[in-house]
C-alpha cells in the first residue's frame, strides 16, 4: 500500500471551490463522528462521512473526489439535521459532486448521441433534456 | 490659569508599539494651562506614580491628566495617587490611548495622531473639573444569599461564621439544591449527602443564619450597603413553628399523581411532601396544584392525622421586607431539556436517561434504593452506553455552544461507579474529547480504562432505535474508522448544563447582567471574579458558568469574602459624580423622575421669592445616595436643569471641541 504525506495546503483551489459552492464553514467541524454515526449510507463509502471534512481540512480535495463515497451519499440530509456543530456535509459532498459536473471540457453527453438514447424507450425525455442541460458543455 | 501636568504611559509595548509616545507628550505642552508633560513605562507601578507626586510637588501642578489604559483599570490608582500628592481625586482624567487606541490601530502614525486628540481632549476636561467630595452611606451589617445550594450554604456558613447576620432565600420547600440530589462525588468517591447534609444542619442552627425557604424575590430596592428587598414568602399550608417533621402526612396522602421533582420524575410524590428524607427544614409543604382538599374541598386526611395540629388550608402567601448590606447571587444551574434530540430517543424510551436521572436510579436513598436497573422493567442491565456531550459544544439552536465542564468527570464516576458494584456489567462511553483538568482528575478518569475497563470510544453516537427489549446504539469509532452498533440496555445522556430560566426576571430586579447563554457576568473576567458590575452584589457557583463542587466551593468562600469585607465597613464612600438640579431652570415637568432606572430623583414643592412676589413651584431633588451617576436624566432634562457632576456638559462640549481642533 502507498502512503501519501498529507500537506495540509494541497488542492487549495478545488477546496476554496467547494467551499464556494456549499457555502460551509469546514474549521468548525470537532471530528465527533457523528454524521458517520446516523449516516443509513455508508455500507457503499470508501472514506467515511466524518472522513470526508477531515480530508477537506487537510486540502485532500483529490482523494474527496475520487472517492466511491461521494457517490454513494443518498442526500437524506441526516448528518447536516443531526451535526452538533452546524456544518452540512451533504452541501459539502453535492459540492464535490458538482465540482466534478462541472468541470470544463468535460462534455460527457454529445448532442449526436441523443436520438441513440432515445431508443431506449424506458428513458423519460425529461432526464435526457435535464442530463443535457447539465452534463454538455 | 490651571497649572496641568500630563503623563503618557507607555504600558511596556503595548501603548509604545503603536504610538509614538514621545511625540505625544511634546504635543501636548503646547495646549493652554500645560506646564509639565513626561511619559513613562509603566505610570500605574510605584516609580510611576512617586514621578506624579514629584511633579506635583516640583511644578506646582494642581490637576493632572494621565494617557494610559481604560479608566476601568486604573483611575482609581491614580487618584489616589492625586490625593497623597494633596490633589483633589476628582481633579484628575485618564486618556484612553490603549483600549480606545494602540490596541486597536496598526498604522502608528494615525494611532500617534489619534492618541494627542485625546489626550487633547482629556486636558481641555480637566481644565474645567471641579473638587468634588464624596459623602458617606451607612451599611446594613446583614448579608442576603439567594440561593440555597452548597453554593449558597457555603457562602452563608462563612459569612455566618464572621459574625454578620445572614439569610438564605431558597425557591425550593428545602435547602440542598443539586448536591443533595447526587449519589458520590468526584473525584474521591465520597458520598454526596454525607458530606452535604451536616453542613445543611449546620447552617439551620447556625444563630446568625436565617432560612426562608419557599421563598422568591419579589422586588430589590436600595444600593450597596442599604439593599431593600422584598421577599414573596410562598403559602406552605403548615404551620412550620407546629410541625414535628414526623411524615405521617406525607405517607398518607391520598394524592399520589405528582411528579417528584427530587426524583426527576423518576418515581411520584403526595400533594403534601417533603422533597427528600434529610430535607431542611424537616417541614412538608401542599403543592396547591395537586391538593384534593384545595382543590375541591374533600378530603383533608393530612389535617385530620396531624397531632401538632400544623396543618392550616387557610394559608396565604406572604411579602416581608428585609434590609440587607450585600448579596450574594447562587441561584445554581439545570439540565437542558433534551426533547428537541429525538435521535437519542429520550422523550419516548424509558431507558435512555439523563445523567442526574442515573444518580438518582444508582442513589441508596433514590427511587429504586440504590438497586441498579432499568426503568421500564425493573432488570439489571447488562450493556450501558453513556453518551457525552448531548448539547454541549453544540453551535446549533437544539444545544449550547459551551463546554459543560462537569460531564467528563461524572460519565467516568457513573460508569466506575456501576463496574464497581458489578464488575460484569459492560460500560461504553461515546466522547468527542475528554476533558479532564482539575486536581486527581485525569487519574479518576484513566483509572475508570485501566482499572475498571470501561470502554473508551472516541465518537459520538448518531442514532439510537429500540429494538425488543434492547436499545440499539448507532455509534462510531473515529480513530479506527469503523462503525459499529452496541446492543445496549440503558443510555444514559450528559445533558448540557444551562442557567436556571428565571435569571432574566432575577437579574433586572438585581440590575445585573448575564451573558448571551443567560449565566450572570462578572465585573472582571480575571481580576473580580465573583463581583458584580453592581456595587455590593456578588456571585457564586454555577449561576456564574458551568462549575464542579470543589469550584462552586472555593467561589462560595470567596463572594463571601468580598461581602465580609463590605459588611465590615462602617461607612462607605459614595460615589460624588451625581447629578445635580438647577432649581432656578427647573420647569417641573418630572420627566426625570420618570426615567432615572434608580428611582434618585423625587419632586418637591419650593416656594421663590420674584421681587417680593411669594410662589410656590415644583422642582425636583436628587438621592445622592441613590444617583448612580448614569446622566440619564441630563438628556431627559428639556430646560437643561440637570447637571453630571465630573460630567457637566460643557465639561463634555470641550472634550468635543478639543478632538476637532
Amino acid at each position: 500500500m502507498v502512503r501519501s504525506k498529507v500537506v495540509p495546503d494541497n488542492d487549495k483551489k478545488e477546496l476554496s471551490e467547494i467551499l464556494k459552492i456549499s457555502g460551509e464553514t469546514i474549521n468548525d467541524c470537532m471530528q465527533c463522528g457523528k454524521c458517520t454515526a446516523g449516516c443509513p449510507a455508508t455500507g457503499g463509502m470508501d472514506i467515511l462521512p466524518h472522513q470526508i471534512i477531515r480530508d477537506l481540512q487537510l486540502g485532500q480535495v483529490k482523494k474527496v473526489i475520487e472517492s466511491k463515497t461521494i457517490w454513494s451519499c443518498a442526500s437524506c440530509f441526516a448528518c447536516a439535521s443531526r451535526c452538533p456543530r452546524n456544518v452540512d456535509l451533504a452541501r459539502l459532498i453535492e459540492a464535490a459532486r458538482l465540482l466534478i459536473v462541472r468541470k470544463k471540457g468535460s462534455d460527457r453527453l454529445k448532442p449526436e448521441t441523443v436520438s441513440e438514447l432515445m431508443e431506449d424507450k424506458k428513458m423519460p425525455q425529461q432526464a435526457v433534456v435535464s442530463a443535457f442541460r447539465k452534463y454538455n458543455k | 490659569m490651571q497649572r496641568i501636568g500630563v503623563f503618557v504611559c507607555w504600558c511596556g509595548s503595548n501603548i509604545a508599539a503603536t504610538v509614538d509616545v514621545e511625540k505625544v507628550s511634546e504635543e501636548i505642552k503646547n495646549m493652554p494651562g500645560v506646564v509639565y508633560s513626561s511619559n513613562y513605562q509603566y505610570m500605574c507601578s510605584e516609580i510611576g506614580q512617586n514621578m506624579l507626586k514629584d511633579a506635583v510637588k516640583e511644578h506646582n501642578l494642581d490637576r493632572l491628566v494621565i494617557s494610559s489604559c481604560s479608566p476601568r483599570m486604573h483611575e482609581v490608582t491614580f487618584r489616589k495617587a492625586a490625593k497623597a500628592a494633596g490633589i483633589n481625586p476628582y481633579l484628575i482624567e485618564v486618556a484612553n490611548i490603549r483600549e480606545q487606541c494602540s490596541w486597536v490601530h496598526k498604522d502608528k502614525a494615525a494611532g500617534t495622531e489619534k492618541a494627542i486628540a485625546l489626550t487633547r481632549a482629556a486636558v481641555a476636561k480637566v481644565a474645567l473639573n471641579q473638587e468634588l467630595v464624596p459623602g458617606e452611606i451607612g451599611v446594613t451589617k446583614k448579608a442576603l444569599v439567594i440561593g440555597g445550594g452548597i453554593a449558597g450554604i457555603q457562602t452563608a456558613l462563612d459569612i455566618a461564621e464572621a459574625g454578620y447576620k445572614v439569610d438564605i432565600l431558597e425557591q425550593s420547600p428545602s435547602i440542598g439544591g443539586k448536591m443533595a440530589q447526587i449519589d458520590k462525588t468526584f473525584p474521591t468517591l465520597d458520598c454526596s449527602a454525607c458530606i452535604l447534609t451536616p453542613k445543611m444542619v449546620d447552617a439551620a442552627q447556625h444563630p446568625n443564619i436565617t432560612l426562608h425557604t419557599y421563598s422568591e424575590v419579589k422586588n430589590v430596592g436600595g444600593y450597596v450597603g442599604n439593599f431593600q428587598v422584598d421577599i414573596r414568602k410562598k403559602a406552605r399550608y403548615v404551620d412550620m413553628d407546629k410541625c414535628t417533621g414526623c411524615g405521617v402526612c406525607t405517607e398518607k396522602c391520598p394524592s399520589k399523581k405528582a411528579k417528584n421533582e427530587f426524583e426527576e420524575g423518576l418515581s411520584k410524590r403526595g400533594a403534601i411532601y417533603t422533597p427528600f428524607a434529610q430535607a431542611v427544614p424537616n417541614v412538608p409543604v401542599i403543592d396547591e396544584k395537586e391538593c384534593i382538599k384545595l382543590k375541591t374541598g374533600k378530603c383533608g386526611l393530612c389535617e385530620k392525622l396531624c397531632s401538632a395540629g400544623a396543618i392550616k388550608f387557610d394559608d396565604k402567601e406572604e411579602v416581608i421586607t428585609e434590609n440587607y448590606g450585600a448579596i450574594v447571587v447562587a441561584t445554581g444551574y439545570d439540565l437542558i431539556n433534551l426533547d428537541k434530540f429525538g435521535e437519542y430517543q429520550y422523550s419516548d424510551h424509558p431507558d435512555v436517561v439523563t445523567s442526574l436521572e442515573f444518580e438518582r436510579i444508582t442513589n441508596a436513598a433514590g427511587p429504586t434504593s440504590g438497586k441498579f436497573v432499568r426503568p421500564s422493567d425493573g432488570n439489571r442491565p447488562k450493556k450501558v452506553v453513556f453518551v457525552q456531550c448531548v448539547g454541549s459544544r453544540d453551535k446549533t439552536e437544539r444545544g449550547k455552544s459551551y463546554c459543560s465542564k462537569i460531564c467528563c468527570m461524572y460519565t467516568a464516576k457513573h460508569a466506575m461507579l456501576i463496574k464497581e458494584k458489578y464488575p460484569d456489567i459492560e460500560a461504553y462511553v461515546f466522547y468527542i474529547d475528554v476533558r479532564t483538568s482539575g486536581k486527581n482528575f485525569d487519574e479518576f478518569y484513566r483509572r475508570a480504562v485501566e482499572d475498571y475497563g470501561v470502554n473508551y470510544i472516541k465518537g459520538m453516537v448518531g442514532k439510537v432505535f429500540p429494538e425488543g427489549d434492547k436499545l440499539m446504539v448507532h455509534g462510531v469509532d473515529t480513530m479506527s474508522g469503523e462503525t459499529l452498533v452496541i446492543d445496549a440496555d440503558m443510555v444514559v445522556l450528559a445533558a448540557a448544563t444551562e442557567a436556571k430560566d428565571d435569571v432574566v426576571d432575577l437579574k433586572r430586579k438585581l440590575n445585573i447582567s448575564t451573558d448571551s447563554d443567560n449565566f450572570f457576568t462578572e465585573a472582571h473576567a480575571k481580576l473580580k471574579p465573583v463581583e458584580t458590575a453592581s456595587a455590593g452584589i456578588y456571585l457564586a457557583g454555577a449561576c456564574q458558568g458551568p462549575k464542579d463542587i470543589p469550584e462552586t466551593v472555593a467561589q462560595a468562600s470567596a463572594a463571601a469574602a468580598k461581602a465580609i469585607g463590605l459588611l465590615n465597613k462602617a461607612k462607605l464612600v459614595n460615589n460624588p459624580c451625581v447629578s445635580k438640579v438647577d432649581k432656578d431652570l427647573c420647569s417641573g415637568c418630572l420627566a426625570c423622575t420618570k426615567m432615572c432606572p434608580y428611582d434618585a430623583i423625587s419632586s418637591e414643592e419650593i416656594e421663590i421669592n420674584d421681587h417680593g412676589k411669594i410662589t410656590k413651584k415644583v422642582v425636583v431633588k436628587v438621592n445622592e445616595a441613590l444617583c448612580q451617576g448614569c446622566g440619564g436624566c441630563t438628556v431627559t432634562c428639556r430646560p437643561g436643569a440637570i447637571d453630571l457632576k465630573g460630567f457637566a456638559n460643557k465639561q463634555i462640549l470641550a472634550e468635543v471641541d478639543a478632538i476637532c481642533q
